[in-house]
Order: C-alpha cells, then sequence, then structure tokens
C-alpha cells in the first residue's frame, strides 16, 4: 500500500467505502437528471442551435460575413482557435504531468479534465476549419498527392506543423481518456441489470471492451498508462509551442518574438486549470462529487494558477522591456499602441483579469473559498481570451501604411459562432456528465486508504 | 481426477496481497487474480513477468519518426522541391529543422496509437467484448481469487479461509 504524511489534508471526505464509491459514480449514470441539468442544458443546445446557423450562414455566404477587413485579416476566428486550444491544456497536463509527478490529487478531477481537454479541442477545430471557407475541401491540409488537386503541403510552415501538432495531440488525448474510461464502464456494465435496462446494459457492454481487471491487465494499464502519460507530456507543450509559432515565425512587429512558445504554454495551463474550476465547482454541484472534489484539489489548482499567472505577468513584462530594448521602432509603437492606443481597454482588461486578479490566492481564505474560486476563474477565462484578442488585433491593426490603419469590430455572425462553440462545449460537457464515469473511480479506490480521510483518522 | 475450481472472495487488498503470498508459498497454483483497481506489488507477488509495453512504445515510436521522415524528404526533396523563402531544399538534413516538429509528432502520434492498441489486442480487449470474471463485484469492492485444484479440495478451502477470504465459492469442471 501507498504510504501518505500524517499531516497531508484528506483527498476522499466522510467514511467511504470501495463500494460507496462505486455508488457514488454511478450514480448520475443510473438515476435521472435534475432541474438545473435540464436548464442548463436546454441553454447550452439553444446556443449551440444559433452557432450552427451563423456558421451554415458563413459557409453559404463567404467570410464577408465576418467583421474581418484588408487590415485586420485574421482576429476573432483565430482568438477564439486559440483560446479553446490552450482551455484543452489542463486537461493533459492534469493527467500526464501529474501522473508523471505522482500528485494523487488529479485522481478525482483527470477524468472530467480530459473531457475538457477533448471538447476544448474539438471546438477550437471548427474556426480553421469554417475560416477554410471551403470546409468540405478541408482534406487538402493533409498530405496528399498533388493529383488531388492541390499541392503537397509544405513541411516548412508552422499551419502545417500546426494541423499535425493539433491532430496528433486529439488523438492521444481521445485514446489516453478511453483507456482509463475502459474499467470503469466495466463497472457500470457490472451494476446494469439486463432485465431492468437491457439497452443501457448492452451500451455499457459494449463501451467497456469486456474488460474483467485481471492482474495481468492491471499490470499493462498501469504501464500503459505510465508511458502515455510519458508521451502526453511532450506533447502538450509542443502542441501550444507550434500555436504561438504559427505567430511568431511571422515578421509582424508585437509577434515575432522568441518568447511566445513558453508564454504560450504557460497562458495555455493558466486558462486551461481556469476553466477546469469553472465546470469542476458546478459539476460538484450538479452531480453530488462533493466528497471527492474537495477544497483541497480547488487550492491546489489555484495554487497552479497563481503561479502560472505570476508567469504570465513576468511575460508581458518582458515584451514590454523587449519592444524598448531592441531600438526597434516598429516594435516599440506595436506594444505602446497595445498599451495606450485605441485598443487601451482590452489591454486593461487582460492586464487585470491576468496579472493583478490572480494575486489574491495569495491569501489562503481566498484560495480557499469555492465562491471566490469561481469568480476569479471566470476572470481569468474573460482575461486570456483578450490577451489572444491583443495579441492578434492590435499588432494588425496598423500596420506599415498608416493609410490602411483600420479597427476590427465583429459582425453579428462572428459573435454567433463563438457563442455557439460556448454552447456545443458545454451540450457535450453535459451529455458526458451524464453518460460517463464523471470520476476514475478504479485509480481513486487505490488511493482511499492512504488518502481516504476516515482512514487518516484511525491512525 | 476431477477438476474443481474455488473462487476465494477477500475484502481488503493487503489482505489479498498477504493470502497470495502465503498461498503461493505452500505451492498452490493461483491461476488468476480478478480486483477492482491496481493492486500495487500483485504482479509481483503472483510471479507475472514484467510487461514489455513500453519497449513495444519506443519500437512503434522510432517507425512513426522514420516514416515522418521518409515522407517529408519524398515531399519536400525529391518529388516537388520548392524554393520557399529562400529556404534550403535539395538535401533533407540542411532543410531538417523546419521538418522537426512534424518527425516529433508523428514519434508520438504512432508510439501512443500503436502500444494502446497492442494493448488491446494483448488483453483480448475490443468493442462488445464479454467478459469473463466469474463474479460481478470484481468490478465494485471484491478481490477475487481463482485456484484450480486437483486432489484436496478442503486443504485449499481452509487455507483461503485462513488467508482471510470472507466467501468461497466453488465451480466443478
Amino acid at each position: 500500500m501507498q504510504k501518505e504524511a500524517e499531516i497531508r489534508d484528506p483527498l476522499i471526505i466522510g467514511n467511504k467505502s470501495y463500494h460507496d464509491i462505486t455508488k457514488d459514480i454511478a450514480k448520475p449514470v443510473e438515476g435521472k437528471a435534475n432541474k438545473y441539468w435540464w436548464i442548463l442544458f436546454s441553454l447550452s443546445l439553444v446556443l449551440f442551435i444559433w452557432g450552427v446557423l451563423c456558421m451554415a450562414y458563413t459557409i453559404g455566404t463567404g467570410i464577408g460575413a465576418w467583421g474581418l477587413n484588408k487590415t485586420v485579416n485574421w482576429a476573432w476566428d483565430i482568438t477564439n482557435f486559440v483560446w479553446w486550444i490552450g482551455i484543452g491544456h489542463a486537461g493533459t497536463l492534469i493527467s500526464a504531468v501529474l501522473l508523471l509527478f505522482r500528485q494523487k490529487w488529479r485522481m478525482s478531477i483527470n477524468r472530467s479534465a480530459e473531457a475538457m481537454t477533448i471538447f476544448g479541442v474539438a471546438q477550437a477545430a471548427l474556426f480553421p476549419l469554417i475560416h477554410m471557407g471551403r470546409p468540405w475541401l478541408a482534406y487538402y491540409v493533409f498530405p496528399i498527392p498533388n493529383q488531388f488537386g492541390s499541392l503537397w503541403v509544405n513541411f516548412n510552415s508552422p499551419l502545417l506543423w500546426d494541423v499535425f501538432a493539433i491532430s496528433t495531440y486529439f488523438s492521444v488525448s481521445v485514446v489516453f481518456w478511453y483507456i482509463g474510461l475502459i474499467p470503469d464502464f466495466a463497472m457500470i456494465r457490472d451494476r446494469m441489470s439486463a432485465k431492468t435496462a437491457p439497452m443501457k446494459k448492452q451500451l455499457y457492454s459494449f463501451l467497456s471492451f469486456g474488460w474483467s481487471g485481471k492482474a495481468k491487465h492491471w499490470q499493462r494499464f498501469e504501464e500503459v498508462s505510465l508511458v502515455l502519460a510519458g508521451l502526453a507530456t511532450p506533447l502538450v507543450f509542443s502542441v501550444h509551442s507550434i500555436v504561438s509559432m504559427d505567430f511568431a515565425t511571422s515578421i509582424i512587429p508585437g509577434w515575432h518574438t522568441t518568447i511566445f512558445p513558453p508564454y504560450f504554454v504557460l497562458g495555455a495551463l493558466f486558462s486551461g486549470f481556469a476553466m477546469v474550476e469553472t465546470l469542476l465547482i458546478i459539476m460538484r454541484k450538479v452531480v453530488n462529487m462533493e466528497a471527492y472534489i474537495t477544497i483541497k484539489h480547488i487550492e491546489y489548482m489555484n495554487i497552479i494558477i497563481l503561479l502560472t499567472g505570476s508567469l504570465v505577468g513576468t511575460a508581458y513584462i518582458t515584451e514590454l522591456f523587449m519592444s524598448w530594448y531592441s531600438g526597434v521602432e516598429f516594435e516599440q509603437y506595436a506594444f505602446l499602441n497595445r498599451a495606450t492606443g485605441p485598443y487601451w481597454w482590452a489591454y486593461a482588461i487582460m492586464m487585470t483579469c491576468n496579472v493583478l486578479t490572480p494575486q489574491l490566492y495569495w491569501f489562503s481564505s481566498i484560495r480557499k473559498s469555492f465562491v471566490a474560486t469561481f469568480i476569479l476563474s471566470i476572470f481569468v477565462n474573460i482575461g486570456m481570451w483578450f490577451e489572444r484578442f491583443v495579441i492578434i488585433v492590435t499588432s494588425l491593426h496598423r500596420d506599415f501604411l498608416p493609410s490602411s490603419w483600420s479597427m476590427f469590430s465583429p459582425t453579428f455572425i462572428d459573435l454567433g459562432i463563438y457563442v455557439g462553440t460556448i454552447g456545443f462545449f458545454f451540450v457535450l460537457f453535459l451529455l458526458y456528465a451524464r453518460t460517463f464515469p464523471v470520476i476514475a473511480q478504479a485509480e481513486l479506490k487505490s488511493i482511499l486508504k492512504s488518502s481516504g480521510s476516515e482512514y487518516k483518522n484511525k491512525k | 481426477m476431477s477438476k474443481n475450481t474455488l473462487y476465494g472472495i477477500f475484502d481488503c487488498e493487503l489482505v489479498l496481497l498477504a493470502a497470495v503470498k502465503e498461498i503461493r508459498a505452500n505451492k498452490i497454483d493461483i491461476k488468476e487474480v480478478y480486483s477492482p483497481f491496481p493492486v500495487h506489488g500483485l504482479d509481483k507477488a503472483l510471479g507475472l513477468k514484467e510487461t514489455r509495453m513500453a519497449i513495444t512504445a519506443f519500437i512503434y515510436g522510432c517507425i512513426g519518426l522514420f516514416l515522418a521522415a521518409l515522407m517529408i524528404w519524398n515531399i519536400m526533396i525529391v518529388d516537388w522541391a520548392q524554393n520557399i523563402g529562400g529556404k534550403p531544399n535539395f538535401t533533407f538534413y540542411h532543410n531538417m529543422p523546419a521538418f522537426i516538429p512534424i518527425m516529433f509528432e508523428c514519434t508520438v502520434l504512432f508510439a501512443a496509437h500503436l502500444m494502446s492498441i497492442t494493448y488491446l489486442i494483448r488483453n483480448g480487449l475490443y468493442p462488445g467484448g464479454v467478459s469473463d470474471s466469474p463474479d460481478v463485484r470484481t468490478t465494485d469492492d471484491k478481490f477475487l481469487m481463482e485456484i484450480e485444484v486437483e486432489g484436496d479440495v478442503a486443504a485449499v478451502k481452509a487455507m483461503l479461509t485462513k488467508t482471510g477470504a470472507t466467501e468461497i465459492n466453488e465451480k466443478d469442471a
């Protein structure tokens, strides 16, 4: 059995037995949805449908339906893309990096964080797909022979690196998630009765792949999880580094900086953890997981947010310093314009939400409060959206010719697609919360006797 | 002689682990152990060989790296060399720094997916597969030890009870 220091707070609260864990985690799947679930689901569905209509309109009429112009030719869509990809990062960090560091608190949150990753990356992928204008030709981004109509793809281009990085990231995340889900689906399968719920029983039998929990299977399971974590760790850092290179390899002042890869990765982790908190604080109430997702879990995540938020703040200041220190007028102007130009308000929101408010987590009373954490996590979500908006739009809107300077304002369609992806994300997440085991119960059971509150008190 | 299968059911993984060690020390073969979660040290106690999953991942990763390099070399150097921003395009190694991200991604792609497929095949897991666990409670909170006995069933039963089994079931072969 694993040993854990006495002074550590328990990660599972209450007198839980293995059977209690099984019951608690199977409950949302077996029971009926409550009122709050239906309200949230209907709302998300409406937003999603609105988004689909706006997407259909864009594809029908063309990208002209968006607020882009000749100067700001890349704005809302890429901002949303980077925002969603960033949100996806915390899932893999929790499941892979924290596994390598043997952090046991990841076990109650990794399943939902990974679900968030997969659903978030799916939303992100929609934006470049729609921006292609002809999404039915999306296969042109893959290396297919010239005879298919396009030329070979360009392997020198960060945009192609992005295609490979994101498709690898998405598919590896799905596999990692599913390998962990198999034993948990088996648990639900074995609770279902073939008489009262034959359809459900069949469904979960299909999904659980015939898992039986043999000793050899568990041995392989643990090794595969470890190796997948080892593979996913460099993968998660590479994905957002490559996303940042979409900008950093161009010669636009404000984008052309070497700090971008680490700066983007940290920003992604920062925003990802904020979104995990937003989701989990709601979810622990809606599906009654208060015993497993405790204030201790939230506090650990707040510490990571404090760390990454401070590092992101350092990166902002470094950028400002480097633009001045470079002595390049264009660089200097790009940053001066960012902070004091017509988009100063976006810059101010970014600085406030990403650098200032997370500093409140130095106070333990705020770090250990669900309400404060929820509010601050929303601040971070907003701040990180504005960070991408600031980087992208302020670097473009005053380009090399003052005669072509312009502003960007989103259209109704832009807003609709963005809100639609938020709706789509919550539709997926809410469906997930009712059909999947939302906590990796098999792994959680393995730490019950070292980290459960009842067992800790006994010693 | 008839062959009987005994199922010893345990409530606690620590008792199970001690039982496995003691039963094996008494030269009784344990056919299989079913558990609801990975029990640390159980594979060693049962005398299972180390798994080679990590080695397969390494091999698949090497294949992925090689295939990615081959693909890029063929597309960018051999089939349709282009001058892109004045970047070197006559030899693979001159242009390689720009190819590293995709070579890395393909390495991870191959290693992760092929290892996972190997894992499923080796474990006999497939969509719609049927579990062969003798007791459904093994995915919930019970640990099950399966022993095939030829001969003195009573002695083995006594051994199971002594080592902490809370329930013993029997199946005639």
